[in-house]
């Protein structure tokens, strides 16, 4: 079971869902606090997900007010960058880049990607959370980074 | 383990760390840990992240999602606290007020972190005064060492034993002035630091609590040696330095005096030193902004001779580590220094003292800073901030300005190239042309022109240099020459060209700084860079208008020219001014600038005793050619920076028509057409 678990965490990273910065999570997380990385992930959706809905929002009404834009995916990178959130952070950067020029087409275009990388994540983190708890919260801790 | 508050999970034993905190009990061992951490971020997953890094480090975490809270915990609990650690990007408050306010009030370190890497803002950290900036996601790593930090700005207060001893005594009592001492004996672990770390402690921890609990044990005697109480600033002892500070003049505010006035016992003149540095920096930034546009200008053209002389004391002081940093934007300097004088803005340009040059090359160096950085300078729009990075090169050093300006220019945007920062240099000189791009080292060494405040941007840029019509002055390039050529003619004629150039903020005076003689090149590139847009901060401006001021002619013909005619003129200063500006109205490029530059240089000679308009184009000819005539106050030097140039095109006409100059239309200096000739000096 925990080797499911750590391969499973190793294909996140191969895969480029995960980068160095989850690895540094994990490497607070010990007996007294077993359950780090999978709180900082939780609370880390549940703020993002604000942010996503804020975005939307703005998106929607169709202003393109860019600067605002900015302002929140500067806030969603900044989380999902302390995760380690590798794939949604680049798309991130992506929209950023096309709300620093001004192309509307392509902040919509680029925000469906990172709604998608965001939710993708949240799928296999939940799957991988669900599996290391089963496998023991030793397993946990003791990951080897 | 020992401190089950402390969350270390590490069920380390040792916590030794812990020790101190709880009650006063043995220091700990371990220092640093119980380094007393205040983490400020809106956003909740990044808090809690550091929150247990922190822990994990063994030090004490507060923890705290807005900045107004966390000012008031730091308030209510003015020794409770080590170090601040906040982000840049806060809804209710910007980080960097946050950390000018801790600065000021607490004088507690301030580590500024973001996700945002981009130079400008770790600039923007440094100048106001953050101990360290980081980079998020942060890292256990960074975050391991920060209590250096404290240390280090423990020991700088402790500067003066004898202080300690008063204050130990009352310090004991005093929460304000933790002698620390009663705990030294456990902090001698902290390997570096020693008695420091014992201060640390036990001036923060220590005194506050360790003093409470254990009333005063050793302490005073103690501490003698470490004893350097922290002084709080209170807002009541604030209050009572910025009173006395005014009552002095922000000019001639020196700590010695303030702290006689202020009569605070305890208070040693280090104490006050260091903050009315803070206060400087912070006074600065206030004005910078604000002024901007006509206010400095005013103030420093007028002012300018005037507030030189004061102004280098408060600007060389702080504008040059401004500068330096080149995150003083001229135009705070210019606030600065027209607020500190008290100056009625005085047309600077034909009467900067020497004084002033520094000042201006201040106020260079605020602009000049600000381009520098050139990252942003993409348009010349932009450039104005960027322009003050050249600027912002230390104006009271010229050496120091050279050097800060050529790191500078190289940062912007060498984009430029020399020619054309020389140009811009020029440019600025003459009036700090340049405000196009990169108002880069418009600091023409020789710009000692009180540091333009704020100004720079455009015109004002180039009264404030009038006055300093050094040749080789460091000026951030065109700067200085330009003031100090025709400051009182000119002056007027930039005051009203200020105001109409829409400032780009191309403090001049930091060009001053930039302007490091001969080294910076690129001071002139600064004026180049308006023309051309040269993005790149760099804006020789500094450096050509040394070489202009030396004559050299080197690349730039213009330059050459420019100082040639300048020698002549009043102040050589001047023509190289002139010379930019013509050059800087080339946008296209040196090429045209050159001639035009030389032209103007001529023109200059021979107006310069008048008021030589300059034209300057700052933004490059895409400007609009908003070619600034450079009026022979050097105001033009600092309106270059301005790339409004379509601001400066009008400006430029209605200083030609004052001038009495044929107006040089903007297209005309578009440096292929730069008909120096025309304009009849």
């Amino acid at each position: 079971m925990q080797r499911q678990v750590a391969l499973i965490k190793q294909s996140l990273f191969d895969q480029g869902y995960l980068d160095e910065q989850f690895m540094e999570l994990e490497e607070l997380q010990d007996d007294v606090n077993p359950n780090f990385v999978e709180e900082v992930a939780t609370l880390y959706f549940k703020d993002s997900a604000r942010l996503i809905n804020s975005i939307d929002q703005a998106l929607e009404r169709g202003s393109f007010d860019f600067n605002r834009l900015d302002n929140y995916m500067h806030q969603f990178k900044g989380s999902s960058s302390s995760i380690g959130a590798s794939k949604v952070k680049t798309e991130c950067t992506m929209f950023r880049e096309y709300c620093r020029v001004g192309n509307a087409e392509g902040c919509l275009m680029t925000f469906q990607q990172v709604k998608k990388e965001h939710a993708t994540l949240r799928k296999k983190l939940e799957h991988y959370f669900q599996l290391a708890r089963q496998a023991g919260p030793k397993e946990t801790a003791r990951r080897s980074k | 383990m020992m401190n089950p508050s402390q969350g270390r999970g590490l069920g380390s034993g040792g916590g030794s760390s812990s020790g101190r905190n709880k009650g006063g009990e043995a220091v700990v061992e371990m220092f640093p840990s119980g380094l007393r951490v205040l983490v400020v971020d809106d956003d909740p997953t990044c808090l809690m992240i550091l929150e247990r890094m922190l822990r994990t480090c063994l030090y004490e975490v507060t923890k705290c999602n807005r900045a107004e809270m966390a000012l008031s915990l730091l308030r209510k609990n003015k020794h409770g606290f080590d170090i601040v650690i906040s982000d840049v990007h806060m809804p209710d408050m910007d980080g960097f007020k946050l950390l000018e306010h801790v600065g000021l009030e607490m004088d507690l370190p301030v580590i500024m972190m973001s996700a945002d890497d981009s130079k400008s803002v770790v600039l923007k950290g440094v100048t106001h005064g953050a101990v360290d900036y980081l980079i998020k996601p942060v890292r256990m790593e960074a975050l391991k060492n920060i209590w250096q930090h404290v240390v280090r700005k423990r020991r700088s207060e402790w500067s003066v034993p004898e202080h300690s001893g008063s204050i130990e005594e009352t310090g004991q009592q005093q929460q304000q002035r933790g002698p620390a001492v009663s705990e030294d004996a456990a902090d001698d672990n902290a390997s570096s630091v020693n008695n420091e770390g014992n201060n640390w402690r036990s001036s923060s921890n220590n005194s506050r609590k360790r003093k409470e609990e254990e009333g005063d044990e050793q302490g005073d005697e103690d501490a003698s040696n470490l004893k350097k109480p922290r002084v709080v600033w209170s807002v009541e002892l604030h209050q009572q330095f910025v009173a006395a500070v005014n009552q002095l003049g922000v000019e001639k505010a020196v700590p010695k005096k303030i702290l006689e006035l202020m009569n605070v016992p305890g208070l040693t003149r280090e104490n006050v030193a260091s903050h009315l540095q803070k206060y400087r920096i912070y006074l600065r930034r206030l004005g910078g902004v604000s002024q901007h546009q006509g206010n400095l200008n005013n103030s420093f053209m007028t002012g300018q001779d005037a507030s030189f002389g004061p102004l280098s004391s408060l600007n060389g002081f702080d504008l040059q580590a401004l500068a330096v940093t080149g995150q003083l934007p001229a135009q705070s300097l210019a606030q600065l220094q027209a607020a500190g004088l008290g100056r009625p803005a005085m047309v600077s340009k034909s009467g900067l003292p020497v004084s002033s040059v520094v000042d201006e090359r201040s106020i260079f160096s605020f602009d000049n800073s600000k381009p520098r950085f050139g990252d942003g300078i993409g348009g010349h729009q932009t450039q104005q901030p960027q322009m003050n990075l050249l600027h912002g090169v230390p104006t009271g050093m010229e050496p120091r300005q050279l050097a800060g300006l050529q790191q500078q220019l190289p940062v912007g945007g060498n984009r430029m190239s020399i020619q054309q920062q020389i140009a811009a240099v020029r440019a600025g000189h003459s009036g700090m042309l340049m405000p196009q791009q990169q108002p880069f080292p418009r600091g023409p060494p020789s710009i000692r022109q009180p540091m333009l405040p704020n100004r720079i941007t455009e015109r004002s840029g180039f009264s404030g240099r009038s006055s300093v019509p050094e040749s080789s002055r460091v000026l951030p390039t065109s700067y200085t020459n330009l003031a100090t050529q025709q400051h009182s003619s000119t002056s007027v004629a930039f005051n009203s060209f200020q105001q109409e150039l829409p400032v780009n903020s191309f403090p001049l005076p930091s060009a001053p700084g930039l302007s490091v003689p001969a080294q910076v090149r690129k001071p002139l590139s600064s004026s180049s860079s308006y023309q051309e847009e040269v993005n790149s901060s760099e804006a020789g401006f500094t450096a050509p208008s040394y070489d202009m001021f030396s004559n050299r002619h080197n690349d730039w013909d213009l330059r050459s020219i420019a100082f040639d005619a300048h020698q002549d003129a009043e102040s050589v200063a001047f023509s190289n001014s002139e010379a930019f500006s013509f050059s800087s109205m080339s946008r296209n490029n040196n090429n045209n600038a050159t001639v035009a530059a030389t032209d103007l240089g001529r023109n200059q000679q021979q107006t310069l005793s008048g008021m030589v308009p300059h034209h300057q184009v700052y933004g490059n000819g895409g400007g609009g050619g908003s070619s600034v005539r450079v009026k022979s106050e050097r105001d033009t030097a600092a309106m270059a920076f301005h790339e409004q140039y379509s601001n400066q095109e009008d400006l430029m006409s209605a200083l030609l028509k004052q001038e009495g100059v044929a107006p040089v239309v903007d297209t005309e200096f578009d440096f292929d057409a730069y008909s120096i000739d025309d304009i009849p000096v």
